[in-house]
């Protein structure tokens, strides 16, 4: 997508004084890059201890729904912190985000993860009686760490498309 | 030095993530990849060393559970980061924050290597403990703030990297 409401709210925004401000500053960006990078860090790696419990993969000694409450909440405490600072890096240079095709693909994605996400979530037992790993469970684990790798591997290439 | 950096520079893979517009993106992908589950597993130890996360398990059991993945993700760091730096090596020698990262890189290597000999040699013995020695909490502290500037450091190279071209 990359009609001209876009671009004309990216030439909008650009100008504003904040997207000003954060131009003008040199560690303004790599900071928030960097504090991106760690959010997405504690993000990735709960959502790997996540999908690799439900699908089996390595240390069964806790059930899927004491591994899920154990590290679902890194995931929701991540969200935020990704949102501010990629929001302030949108502001700080809005076309090379919002029209960026690798960017959009990623929103695209991120949506689409959370929704998994909710629902791998929600089939956790309450009383922590263990989570029946049916085949829909597993399949939702696999799409979940393929859509991870997916947005990460756009968040990089939006510096190249 | 400068004459193994330029060997390096002339090698047939250094010319090929060069010349290759799709490689070096999809290495850097991969570093990526690889250096958020490195911070990310260790944060996670180190969280519970400091006493701020998990406090109900014991650090055995974290570590046990963690320290696997970060040493799968460190190796698939160690190889794409060695590529990405033989493709550009002059380049990267000479930018202060690559150095400043590799310094810190073995910093936190030798603050690893005091932990797993001496503080934490026997993890065990504080599978009772909630709070962890004082010595425990320091490393961990330590750690996480040197991991979080290697982070950093990574992320200023590719706003303060100049080309130095190689005369062979």
């Amino acid at each position: 997508m990359r009609n001209s409401a876009l671009l004309d709210f990216c030439a909008y925004l650009e100008n504003t004084p904040l997207a000003l401000a954060i131009q003008g500053s040199f560690w303004m960006v790599p900071l928030m890059q960097t504090l991106h990078i760690l959010a997405i860090s504690a993000l990735l790696i709960a959502a790997l201890m996540i999908n690799f419990r439900v699908l089996n993969v390595g240390n069964k000694s806790d059930t899927a729904s004491v591994v899920i409450s154990q590290y679902v909440n890194i995931i929701w405490l991540a969200l935020p912190i990704l949102f501010i600072s990629g929001s302030i890096l949108i502001v700080g240079e809005p076309a090379r985000s919002l029209a960026n095709p690798a960017f959009q693909m990623k929103i695209i994605m991120l949506l689409m993860v959370i929704a998994i996400t909710l629902s791998i979530q929600k089939i956790r037992a309450p009383n922590g009686t263990p989570l029946r790993s049916d085949r829909k469970v597993k399949l939702l684990a696999v799409l979940s760490l393929m859509l991870w790798f997916g947005i990460v591997a756009c968040g990089r290439w939006i510096a190249y498309t | 030095m400068n004459d193994i950096l330029i060997l390096l520079y002339n090698s047939h893979l250094a010319q090929t993530v060069r010349e290759n517009e799709l490689l070096f993106p999809w290495i850097e992908t991969f570093h990526v990849l690889a250096i958020t589950l490195v911070f990310g597993s260790i944060a996670l130890v180190d969280l519970r060393l400091i006493g701020i996360r998990a406090l109900n398990r014991p650090i055995s059991k974290i570590s046990q559970e963690l320290l696997p993945i970060t040493w799968v993700a460190f190796l698939l760091a160690t190889v794409t980061g060695t590529i990405l730096f033989v493709s550009n090596a002059l380049s990267y020698s000479q930018n202060f924050y690559f150095i400043s990262k590799i310094i810190f890189l073995t910093l936190a290597g030798i603050n690893m290597l005091c932990f797993q000999l001496v503080i934490g040699r026997n993890l065990e013995a504080w599978n009772h403990l909630q709070t962890l020695p004082y010595s425990a909490r320091v490393s961990g502290a330590i750690s996480l703030i040197l991991w979080a500037s290697i982070l950093f450091c990574g992320r200023l190279i590719g706003f303060t990297l100049e080309p130095v071209l190689a005369i062979s």
